[in-house]
């Protein structure tokens, strides 16, 4: 059964077609790649499966719920959520209050503004549970022991763990990864690998991502879509695509 | 016993400062060792720290620069005074009136935050700046163009003069347009001031070690990311603006219950006075709640104090705000803090005995 399912998508900047006809199925449990060289839309079709841009045409429906032209937080809310490009942490904030703020809206970690204001008893429940929960997610990601650090001041492999590790937070079925190995050397690449797949293991994640780095691609994607020029230019298993000769001269290069 | 976190006991010494710091002036009070000028300064001494406070919910922990915040003040100085001559025969317990008139002042100010925040805060940085600047200046000449009284028909306003109310003989007018408000009872004291200045900690620290204070962090570190966890930016924007608004309220209630003639001049209510409280919250530490209400009650000292020098006042005055921002604020005053910080200084003869 397919988690996510977007059909035809199309969005148009002024007279420019960024995406156009864009189709894409994504199963439970599958670890999908979305390539294509820079400029392509890759990132205009996160930001529209996460509700930053309202699409013109098509569909995108999450466990057959039709969540299109829905705002970003309803979208979190129905369980999409995402890393960025370029890092945005909550950097003044410590490692866990920044998982911490990823539970903002668990039914079972929820109380009023008041409560907290009059450190009502269910304040004291709530923050304890969240304490518990938040470890548990950062011991996955091996930073408890830099849980009180602030989230700037971690180096970059593990801002980008940490930036998962939020985003697992709001309890999704969909996980989007905007190359999340950009800027690493390959020793952390080779780690952000295995994290991923653990991920997928552990929580049963639907994972979608963006990637330039083909070792990577190639080493953990079960199915990729191509992009150019906004439209969708091969799709398929990741072996078959990466020997498709259109993808071959469009992106990979001979 | 079990062991308290750091944030904790960070939170215990701030309201440990004002406890210690009020009971020293009571002392020195009731021992007669304090000069009148003193006595006077001291519930001016709260408003400026509750103010500082208040306004550091906006500028430090929602990252916001509001410039509009004695607009707010003013709000709740001119309801709590009004409600307050109004019931002065009503209400005999001068304590009661005092709270009912704080409780008025504080809902107005917040619903001035509310309303004035809905449209204001989807501007960000210096153009929020500005028309909260603004904002703060009509209120301001709003108040000083309104006539209001009371006879034994009920209520009357005006905007034109007083005799336009059109009062019975038997009538008081409450708002005499740019001559303000005479005779509100002085209900307020030192002590009241204190416990409103601890109620404003308590209400600042604990909402901003909570799931909402957590959220309005997200936003100020970083909006996108914290949209795309599904934090509410509009509404947890407006609260923390609010809120804020609320607690100036609460510093204008008391300020028009410290004096019995209140009217809104530039000085106590204009934007000198909105820039003088961002002095306090920038050189207190932006985002440091106890910083803000330490720098708030030196700044407010420090001229009263050198008053003996006359002209020279204002200029030792600007001296020592360069010389705080220099400590506070300068990479290195950072490092030369850490090297000669008590704690480590202690430590270091620890480790000398040991």
């Amino acid at each position: 059964m397919a988690v996510l399912e977007v059909k035809n998508l199309g969005v148009s900047f002024g007279g420019l077609r960024a995406v156009d006809d864009f189709s894409l199925e994504v199963a439970k449990g599958q670890l999908y790649g979305l390539i294509g060289p820079n400029g392509a839309g890759k990132t205009t079709v996160f930001n529209m499966l996460t509700g930053v841009y309202k699409p013109d045409n098509g569909k995108i429906l999450l466990d057959e719920e039709d969540i299109t032209g829905r705002s970003n937080i309803e979208i979190n809310k129905a369980g999409i959520a995402r890393t960025f490009q370029n890092i945005r942490l909550f950097s003044d904030l410590t490692v866990l209050d920044n998982v911490k703020a990823g539970l903002h809206n668990q039914k079972e970690y929820i109380y009023s503004t008041l409560t907290g204001i009059l450190r009502l008893p269910r304040y004291f429940q709530a923050e304890r549970a969240m304490d518990e929960r938040a470890m548990e997610l950062l011991k996955v990601f091996d930073l408890d022991k830099e849980a009180s650090y602030k989230a700037s001041n971690l180096p970059y492999g593990k801002q980008r763990k940490l930036e998962i590790a939020r985003a697992l937070a709001t309890n999704p079925k969909l996980l989007l990864l905007d190359e999340p190995a950009a800027g690493m050397n390959p020793n952390e690449t080779q780690e952000l690998m295995d994290t991923i797949r653990f991920v997928r293991d552990e929580f049963h994640m639907t994972i979608l991502l963006i990637e330039h780095d083909m070792k990577l691609v190639a080493g953990i994607c079960e199915k990729l879509t191509v992009l150019n020029f906004g439209q969708v230019l091969a799709c398929g298993d990741t072996s078959e695509v990466l020997q498709d000769p259109k993808v071959i001269t469009a992106y990979l290069g001979e | 016993m079990k062991k308290l976190s750091k944030t904790t006991k960070s939170n215990l010494i701030t309201y440990g400062i004002v406890v210690v710091a009020y009971l020293v002036c009571e002392i020195l009070m009731r021992t007669g060792h304090m000069s009148s000028l003193m006595k006077g300064i001291l519930v001016p001494l709260c408003i400026y720290a509750i103010l500082a406070v208040s306004l550091n919910l906006t500028v430090g922990i929602l990252g916001e620069l509001s410039l509009g915040h004695a607009g707010f003040m003013c709000v709740g100085a001119f309801t709590g005074a009004v409600f307050s001559k109004c019931t002065v025969e009503m209400i005999a317990v001068p304590g009661l009136r005092f709270l009912l008139a704080l409780l008025v002042g504080i809902v107005c100010a917040g619903i001035c935050g509310i309303l004035i925040g809905i449209p204001v805060l989807r501007l960000r940085g210096d153009y929020l700046a500005i028309v909260t600047l603004a904002f703060g200046e009509i209120i301001k000449n709003l108040v000083n163009a309104i006539y209001f009284g009371m006879d034994k028909n009920g209520l009357h306003f005006s905007m034109k003069d007083s005799i336009a109310l059109g009062l019975e003989p038997d009538g008081v007018i409450i708002i005499k347009g740019a001559q303000g408000i005479t005779g509100t009872p002085t209900d307020s004291n030192f002590t009241i001031g204190v416990i409103l200045l601890l109620i404003t900690l308590i209400i600042v620290i604990n909402l901003v070690h909570s799931r909402t204070g957590r959220a309005i962090m997200a936003i100020r570190d970083n909006r996108i990311a914290a949209e795309s966890i599904g934090i509410n930016i509009t509404k947890y924007k407006i609260l923390a603006f609010s809120v804020s608004a609320a607690l100036a309220g609460a510093a204008g209630v008391l300020y028009a219950h410290n004096l019995s003639t209140l009217t809104a001049l530039p000085k106590n209510f204009g934007y000198n006075m909105s820039i003088m409280i961002l002095v306090f919250v920038v050189l207190g530490g932006i985002g440091s709640i106890r910083g803000s209400m330490i720098a708030a009650v030196i700044l407010t000292l420090l001229p009263e104090l050198l008053r003996a020098l006359n002209e020279y006042r204002m200029l030792i005055y600007a001296v020592v705000l360069i010389a705080i921002m220099i400590f506070t604020w300068s990479p290195k005053g950072i490092a030369l803090r850490e090297r000669y910080s008590l704690a480590k200084l202690l430590k270091r003869r620890e480790k000398e005995v040991q």
